[in-house]
């Protein structure tokens, strides 16, 4: 036992200053550092986030000019040349197919990123309230989650877009509406586990609020869980979004996603002109595996026993 | 003897039971897991628990800080009943009764430095409190219960058991509350480290004044710390002592098996000392006996003991058994001293 003298002592051999602690957060940021594909792959996402934001600086060209002299012959003279800066070549309208790329990835990123950040927010307060809160209302909620899932919601979507127009905000609210199901469930799961735990008993027998229970000590607890699943949702909610644009349905014109792209490209196939499809498709695919392995790394950082 | 701090008053939980692969309409089962519990704890005191697994010692612990359902009886603080409070009220008296747990990793947020976890009742009581006094509060109660104070900012997991139930007691203190209730503080650690802790609640208690109630299942811990013991079977009171009496001078059967089984520390006196062996398991709480509900495993049970439930005697002052036969000295002398 530590009697008052030797403790005095041996914070005055440490030094007076306050040891700064390793949170079981460093512990994971260390664990994914090892991890060399998930490193790779952030740095990866980087390069593509710069791209999707900057990437519009490294050319001359608008997304929305239409160059008349190569139109005549995309075959031939659109190709991608670095002499006449068209990078990625002409698409076939005869716009700059560069910055039409970096303009779409940004969109199919916003709406993955906006798709989870909504299905995380209200996904994790539904779940971790309806569990913290147990017996009736955690069935009624839980219910209503059972309901909306049972929803094909590729309908819901397609159905919206039709109804109330093709616009941005609508895909948004078409994906937010979906996405936070499966995390409600996720984190209502998780809560039930946390909320029998001695340390939130602890902060019940102490007069904490059931409200700032949940916030201060079942959602950092539910953290981890959650952004290994934000993080592989991203890409789901951009292979959704794809899909729609594909279907003709999502983004509309003058904007354009890499799922409009793709389709534009695929549609040209016949004539000729590669890059048209090729250079969305590096895009995409880059995107959606480098969410997928950093994801597959957050898990492998966080999940494991958890302490 | 003064106003107690603390009246427990028939108090009785009750589980409701899902019998499991069951209809909405099948009956539930009831599992009372207190049945009908009174004590008083004085100022300045300390009541030991103790009882075998599933005796219901955690629940009581649990009834009266408001975290297991109380179905009857009331719980008296000061005077003031806590069960019948408006729940703002209750938030509000709670600081007044501060709880340490069993596990004490597990009672310990692991997303929150040992700051913020010791200074989470002096924010929650205390909001407008500046930052400084609650970092001066928090460290000076670290030395106190024998930390380091400059390991404030360290996470949970990086703590020894022992240092992390140290950090549960300063949690529980440093809104300097008036009745301490320990669930089982010490029966998670290993023995060397289970006498600091103890006799640093035992110094903690003395130096603060704080009453206390000290829940335990082994009986030689208890006794060392408590002022008076009170031993539980099956949910209800047995026996209460003053701790000298109710070891060397036990009365009711119950408590008699339960002293008989200390072992002792001496092969040849262990050998050769009478044992009154309590034979058989525990009877299951979903079902319990009727009358006394120690009747199943009672060397000196008669018939009479399945009718009423047996009354409360008083042997000498403060010396309480609930068996209407303690005369009955059939296990010969077992006296020892543990």
């Amino acid at each position: 036992m530590f009697s008052r003298t030797t403790a005095d002592q041996l914070a005055g051999v440490a030094n007076a200053q306050a040891v700064k602690g390793r949170s079981l957060w460093q512990d994971a940021f260390r664990r994914f550092i090892r991890n060399r594909a998930a490193l790779i792959s952030l740095v990866l996402l980087g390069f593509v986030l710069v791209f999707a934001f900057f990437g519009q600086y490294l050319s001359p060209h608008e997304p929305d000019f239409v160059d008349f002299s190569l139109r005549r012959d995309i075959k031939n003279l659109g190709a991608p040349s670095i002499e006449n800066a068209h990078f990625f070549g002409l698409e076939q309208e005869g716009r700059d197919l560069y910055t039409r790329v970096v303009q779409g990835t940004r969109i199919s990123i916003l709406v993955g990123v906006i798709g989870s950040l909504v299905a995380v927010v209200v996904g994790t307060l539904y779940g971790a309230f309806a569990g913290y809160m147990g017996g009736r209302i955690d069935s009624v909620m839980m219910r209503i989650v059972d309901i909306l899932i049972a929803i094909p919601f590729m309908f819901v979507i397609i159905l919206l877009l039709v109804v109330f127009g093709r616009s941005m905000v609508m895909l948004f609210v078409g994906v937010g509406l979906i996405s936070w199901l499966d995390m409600a469930r996720i984190a209502r799961g998780q809560t039930l586990t946390i909320k029998n735990k001695e340390f939130v008993e602890a902060a019940v027998a102490t007069g904490v609020k059931p409200f700032t229970v949940i916030l201060r000590h079942i959602v950092p607890n539910l953290a981890g869980i959650v952004i290994v699943y934000a993080t592989l949702l991203i890409p789901q909610l951009i292979i959704t979004e794809s899909f729609i644009s594909f279907l003709g349905l999502g983004i509309q014109e003058p904007m354009t996603s890499l799922g409009a792209l793709i389709s534009a490209g695929a549609s040209q196939l016949g004539f000729g002109t590669p890059w048209m499809i090729g250079f969305p498709l590096f895009f995409f695919l880059i995107t959606l595996y480098a969410f997928f392995f950093v994801g597959d790394g957050l898990r492998d950082a966080l999940d494991p026993k958890d302490r | 003897m003064s106003d107690p701090i603390l009246s427990v008053r028939d108090l009785r939980v009750t589980f409701d039971i899902k019998p499991s692969g069951a209809w909405p309409w099948t009956p539930h089962k009831s599992l009372q897991a207190v049945g009908g519990m009174s004590f008083d704890v004085q100022p300045g005191e300390c009541l030991g628990v103790v009882g075998e697994s599933g005796s219901g010692k955690s629940t009581i612990a649990r009834a009266i800080c408001g975290l297991a359902p109380v179905t009857g009886g009331d719980v008296l603080f000061e005077g003031e009943s806590l069960l019948s409070m408006s729940p703002e009220a209750r938030r509000h008296h709670r600081r007044y009764v501060q709880m340490v747990f069993q596990d004490p990793l597990a009672a310990l947020n692991p997303r929150m430095t040992v700051g913020e976890i010791i200074a989470e009742p002096l924010i929650t009581h205390e909001p407008k409190l500046p930052k400084a006094e609650v970092r001066k509060r928090v460290q000076d109660l670290m030395e106190r219960v024998g930390l380091l104070p400059n390991l404030v900012n360290r996470y949970p997991h990086e703590f020894s058991g022992g240092q992390c139930q140290r950090i549960g007691i300063a949690r529980a203190l440093i809104l300097k509350p008036k009745l301490l209730i320990c669930d089982e503080p010490v029966s998670a650690l290993d023995v060397s480290v289970q006498a600091q802790v103890v006799n640093l609640l035992k110094e903690l208690q003395k130096d603060l004044g704080l009453s206390m109630i000290f829940i335990a299942h082994d009986l030689s811990v208890v006794k060392h710390i408590s002022d008076r013991i009170a031993v539980m079977y099956l949910g209800r009171m047995m026996e209460v002592a003053g701790a000298e009496a109710l070891t060397s001078n036990p009365r009711h059967p119950y408590t008699r098996g339960l002293i008989s089984s200390v072992p002792v520390p001496d092969p040849v006196l262990e050998k050769s000392r009478p044992r009154a062996v309590i034979s058989g398991e525990l009877p299951s709480p979903l079902d319990p006996p009727s009358g006394c509900v120690f009747r199943t495993r009672c060397p000196i049970t008669r018939e009479a003991c399945a009718g009423e439930r047996p009354a409360v005697a008083q042997v000498a002052d403060g010396h309480l058994v609930s068996c209407p036969y303690h005369q009955d000295n059939a296990f010969g002398d077992v006296v020892q001293t543990a």
